[in-house]
């Protein structure tokens, strides 16, 4: 009776643990299988690099939405990696004892903030200011990679100061006996030995940035164009699925869906590059 | 340089060896300006993000809180008071129902994989890249698969139920994870104690390794807690953005974060909305608070 209770109870753990493996199927088999007939439909060529998005003309071009996706994560990039990593490198190595605990859980505050909170932050202030200083309707691709580079901080914040606390005290010990000031030390010494820990961390930004949906709709302006400067509106992939799915039909819902496995396929080589990262981080250490 | 190193030298008793007073090191970025502007840059970019921090909680705090009125939190939504208590309701049965299902598969995952998988087999291997996958996943692509599976190829329509199952698996390697960590910090000595009094494996589990990591997995639950409560993307397809408490799980329902995005997006109760973000961001206050406390427990021992 024992003996067939621990043989049920292990089968039970390991169904469990399968869960994860059949979520993934699932997910995989469904937006694949609805989103791939779509794109044949619509023509794999026209739907990818088709620069028109008209549903009300069955002209279903998602190229300028990849495109903005890929310039608002970019945008992102630039403004939030620079400030994350020099924050991480003051709660590394520079932040005092006493008001470390405070800050900590201050950067984890900044990451349990959910997007819609980040996004009406963004509408009620980032745009406004944007149309007041630059002119034009505020919403666009700069108030896009504002707030995207604000949400993505403490993703980025978190891994590289773990990064850089992985790096063994005695390269910092060894570059200030050789005469290196303290920053010398950190930046030249400590950083490049943290490279792949701090490169997973961008890359997570990245998919961070580019999975971002509720913030980008409530700040980008969401026209279906090409990107035409950085003041003036887009669409990113995220955006075109939340603003249509309402009220899609037919092969424009399949269209979108379509969308969405294109994302989908970001994610999974943003995801790939990310494990290959941390596998080269398990090995240098 | 050699000023620094002196300093650590003579540094008087207690004082940790690579650190120089701060006059010795204003003194040495004098001879180095490069290194004092490096300096400077890491504390105005931590200023700059601590600062952003507390103006964004600041700004929605002060726009917020004064149209938290009354009328925000009667018992039914009407297009006049846009009550914002049903939705709290709904987020709260869209929580409790995703967690019950979340939390055991998560934790009985967990289990699987620290007590009973071998290391390196290939099963754990898969589980592991599928539970990397899945945390990857942004929360538009998990509602429109929610949308796709749950709502229309089961026929379950837009409902709390299918929002709640949407939501474990986006909780789930969250859960997983955390409960992981917290498994494998709980000493062999234990499990070895444990079956040297004769217990067998599952009672071992049950009655030593998983009390003394309930600090852990309760962590990740708080975590998780977060994150359903501030989803928006993964419901608006799956659970739907009906402004009522429904009559059962079978039932369309907005919740908290959702009410908040219908608002806003109208663009007529920019007030209403505002006034939300504070009742959300309290709860995420609290959320926070309670799981930096666990943590300190924890470190504690």
């Amino acid at each position: 009776m024992n003996h067939f209770k621990e043989k049920g109870m292990k089968i039970i753990f390991m169904a469990a643990a399968c869960t994860s493996v059949l979520a993934v199927f699932l997910i995989c088999a469904f937006l694949f299988a609805n989103g791939i007939p779509a794109m044949g439909k619509i023509g794999p060529l026209k739907f990818l690099l088709g620069t028109t998005w008209k549903p009300s003309n069955e002209i279903f071009g998602i190229f300028p939405m990849i495109v903005a996706s890929i310039y608002v994560t970019a945008g992102a990039i630039l403004l939030g990696v620079p400030i994350a990593l020099f924050t991480s490198v003051f709660m590394a190595r520079y932040c005092p004892k006493k008001i470390y605990r405070p800050l900590k859980s201050g950067i984890e505050l900044m990451a349990g903030v959910p997007s819609i909170v980040y996004g009406f932050f963004g509408l009620v202030l980032i745009v406004p200011l944007i149309r007041q200083i630059f002119g034009g309707t505020g919403t666009s691709m700069l108030a896009a990679c504002i707030l995207l580079g604000m949400m993505i901080l403490p993703t980025i914040i978190g891994v590289t100061e773990s990064a850089i606390r992985s790096v063994p005290e005695s390269y910092y010990e060894g570059s200030l006996a050789l005469g290196a000031t303290k920053e010398r030390s950190i930046f030249c010494v400590m950083l490049p030995a943290a490279k792949s820990g701090i490169l997973a961390a961008v890359v997570l930004g990245i998919g961070r940035a580019i999975g971002e949906t509720m913030a980008v709709v409530m700040v980008a302006g969401n026209q279906p164009r090409m990107p035409q400067g950085i003041l003036k509106g887009v669409r990113t992939m995220t955006a075109n699925i939340v603003t249509e799915m309402g009220y899609a039909t037919g092969l424009h819902r399949e269209a979108l869906i379509a969308t969405a496995v294109v994302l989908f396929v970001f994610i999974l080589i943003i995801n790939l590059s990310l494990s290959l990262l941390n596998r080269r981080a398990e090995h240098a250490n | 340089m050699q000023i620094e190193t002196a300093a650590a030298i003579e540094a008087p008793k207690g004082k940790k060896q690579n650190e120089s007073s701060f006059a010795d090191q204003m003194r040495s970025y004098l001879r180095h300006p490069g290194s004092g502007v490096l300096a400077l840059i890491t504390l105005l970019a931590s200023v700059l993000t601590f600062a952003l921090l507390v103006f964004l909680v600041g700004y929605i705090l002060v726009k917020g809180i004064p149209y938290l009125s009354a009328d925000l939190f009667s018992l039914n939504y009407t297009s006049e008071n846009l009550s914002l208590l049903p939705s709290l309701i709904n987020t709260f049965i869209l929580t409790v129902l995703s967690l019950v299902i979340a939390a055991p598969l998560g934790i009985f995952a967990a289990i699987y994989l620290v007590e009973y998988a071998r290391k390196g087999s290939k099963l754990v291997k898969v589980i592991r890249i599928t539970a990397e996958t899945l945390s990857g996943i942004p929360s538009i692509v998990y509602g429109l698969f929610g949308m796709l599976f749950f709502v229309t190829a089961l026929h379950w329509g837009l409902s709390l139920l299918s929002g709640a199952l949407t939501l474990v698996i986006m909780i789930l390697p969250l859960i997983m994870r955390t409960a992981e960590e917290a498994l494998k910090s709980v000493p062999d000595s234990y499990r070895e104690a444990s079956f040297g009094l004769g217990a067998g494996k599952l009672r071992t589990i049950f009655t030593i390794v998983l009390p003394s990591a309930v600090p852990g997995i309760l962590a990740g639950v708080i975590l998780a807690i977060g994150r359903v409560i501030g989803e928006t993307a993964a419901l608006i397809y799956t659970a739907g953005t009906v402004a009522e408490v429904p009559q059962n799980i079978m039932g369309s329902g907005r919740t908290l974060a959702l009410h908040m995005y219908v608002l806003s997006g109208e663009g007529l109760h920019m007030n209403q909305a505002s006034a939300t973000a504070v009742v959300i961001l309290a709860f995420v206050l609290v959320i926070n608070f309670l799981s930096g406390a666990i943590a300190k427990r924890i470190a504690k021992g």
